[in-house]
């Protein structure tokens, strides 16, 4: 910076940013606050903050009452198959799209992009109608496979980008000293494409967690996952509002520590390359 | 350069991504088009042949139609305008310098990682319950009467808990935008004596607005589908029921496929609309 900020402005900046960031954040907060509360205290008028008997039973009622890890490692599950089988499908594909462009690479790239508009309503009769005829509505093979088609694009965009900034002359110098594609990808490729798969693997990782229509509408009891897991609170027991927090914060806490560290991919990812 | 040998691995590579992906797409369109012409009710009668465009006219003209077109009109722009202009706001307040900007920037993202169930039930339950609500506390404290936010006021509630959900999204790609913003251009503005105000409107404006587009874009589609937070908060009474939620009652609810099909089919030209204009922008970018 050519001038020098005043230090009175850096004060208010950093006063107004912190006030706005705590009054976003405060529903998480809460939420997590009032998990450690017993029933009276959480719905005390005027509300507690911090003043209050910390207590883990909610989470102990909570996690005996509701099969609790059950629904966390079909999350687990259903996630991180989704995740890892859409990357195994796109690694090539996106590759083959970065290294080996053709004239119809980027119609291919849009059309991909275009699949992931299409809204789920529009076709959750049929798709529900083939999960039944194929005797995988409520199980967790279902919802990997939905999952992973419906992130597919999103993760062929992303390998893509960073595939892209891969320098092709490296390549090139491989095979010339004798490189077979094999040895091409595990050794040189593989290598340089491993941060940018790890940050795929994150971002969808989130997204197919928190994913609210296929796995509300797939499952019934086999394999719901948490985000119906918290559905099921929605009444009458969402009255219990330091269970419903328990079990809230239980759900949400892994993958806010995971999305703390994706951040910087959240943009370009989600985004399709369009913003930098 | 590429050999014609390293030119079909490279087809055979793409083939399963771009197989898999037709299949998912062609498959289910194609059965809801089919299904959108026929009378189809699987729990009374089962497929009970072709009519036609009935259904394509019954679902527009149900009393239930034009109701749901303005509730998702009323979402998608109500969050749009929240987010884009409080994304703004954010943007050019958190690029400011400050100290500990790394963990204000985690705070105001924080919530984009929240599931949308989560969301809306702390929302429903912890805040906006007229009885022991945060809401309605803060309310009685003032001594006013509190609202039933979820009755009485129930689109603007849904569009806060959605804007609460994407504002972070709009945020955090605004900032980036911003963060690209020469620096030098505003303070020579500003050393020629232009105020904050124009310096906004003539410099940092234009040069945000490839991605004010994207974010409008990129969350139209997403918030068109808005579902969880309306299926676990009010299940679309109170004239919270979207077109997506229609459908599905349609579908799932009423098991009224043919009706329900015409409907996606709506969605689909809907969203396609959008499409088209993001397609534009996101092309152009690849490109450069």
């Amino acid at each position: 910076m050519a001038r020098a900020v005043t230090q009175q402005r850096k004060i208010i900046n950093t006063a107004a940013a912190w006030g706005i960031g705590l009054l976003i954040f405060f529903p998480i907060l809460w939420t997590i606050l009032t998990s450690f509360k017993t029933e009276a205290q959480a719905i005390a008028d005027p509300p507690i903050f911090l003043a209050f008997d910390w207590t883990l039973e909610n989470y102990a009622v909570v996690m005996e009452r509701s099969n609790y890890m059950r629904f966390l490692w079909n999350s687990v599950i259903i996630a991180g198959g989704s995740t890892l089988l859409g990357i195994l499908v796109a690694v090539p594909a996106a590759w083959s799209m970065a290294f080996v462009p053709s004239k119809r690479t980027k119609d291919i790239l849009l059309w991909m992009l275009s699949t992931k508009m299409l809204p789920a309503v529009g076709v959750l009769y049929p798709i529900y109608l083939i999960f039944i005829k194929l005797g995988i509505l409520d199980t967790r093979t279902g919802l990997v496979i939905v999952l992973m088609l419906m992130n597919l694009p999103i993760i062929v965009w992303m390998l893509y980008t960073y595939f892209r900034e891969i320098p092709g002359e490296i390549l090139e110098a491989a095979r010339m000293d004798g490189a077979t594609l094999k040895e091409e990808i595990l050794y040189v490729l593989t290598p340089m494409a491993v941060p940018g798969i790890a940050s795929t693997l994150l971002l969808n990782f989130i997204l197919a967690w928190n994913e609210a229509f296929w796995t509300l509408n797939l499952t019934a009891v086999n394999a719901a996952p948490l985000t119906a897991f918290i559905a099921s609170y929605s009444s009458p027991e969402g009255l219990f509002f330091a269970k419903l927090s328990a079990a809230s914060t239980m759900a949400i806490a892994p993958i806010l520590i995971l999305g703390w560290f994706s951040q910087k991919q959240l943009v370009s990812g989600l985004t399709f390359g369009a913003v930098k | 350069m590429a050999t014609q040998h390293s030119r079909s691995a490279a087809r055979l590579m793409m083939a399963p991504a771009v197989v898999l992906l037709l299949g998912w797409m062609l498959v289910p369109l194609i059965m809801t088009l089919m299904f959108s012409f026929k009378k189809y009710l699987p729990l009374r009668g089962g497929d009970l042949g072709w009519v036609g465009f009935e259904n394509y006219v019954r679902f527009v003209s149900s009393s239930a139609f034009w109701p749901s077109v303005v509730a998702t009109l009323t979402i998608v722009g109500g969050v749009l305008l929240i987010t884009v202009v409080f994304g703004v706001l954010l943007a050019i307040l958190l690029n400011q310098p400050m100290w500990g900007q790394g963990v204000v920037r985690i705070l105001v993202i924080a919530p984009f990682f929240v599931m949308p169930t989560v969301s809306a039930l702390v929302w429903k339950n912890m805040f906006m319950d007229p009885v022991n609500g945060l809401l309605a506390h803060l309310w009685k404290f003032f001594g006013a009467t509190p609202i039933e936010w979820l009755s009485q006021a129930s689109l603007p509630s849904i569009v806060m808990i959605v804007s609460w959900q994407w504002l972070p999204f709009a945020t955090l790609i605004l900032l980036t935008a911003i963060q690209s913003l020469d620096s030098e251009q505003l303070e020579a503005a500003e050393m020629d004596g232009a105020p904050p105000l124009k310096r906004f409107g003539y410099i940092t404006l234009p040069h945000l607005g490839r991605a004010i587009t994207v974010v409008v874009l990129i969350q139209t589609i997403f918030l068109l589908a808005v579902f969880a937070e309306i299926f676990v908060t009010t299940g679309g009474a109170f004239g919270t029921r979207t077109l997506t939620y229609l459908i599905f009652q349609r579908v799932l609810e009423s098991q009224n496929v043919g009706l329900g099909s015409a409907g996606g089919v709506y969605a689909i030209i809907l969203a396609n609309i959008v499409a088209i204009f993001l397609m534009r922008a996101v092309g152009k970018n690849l490109d450069a």
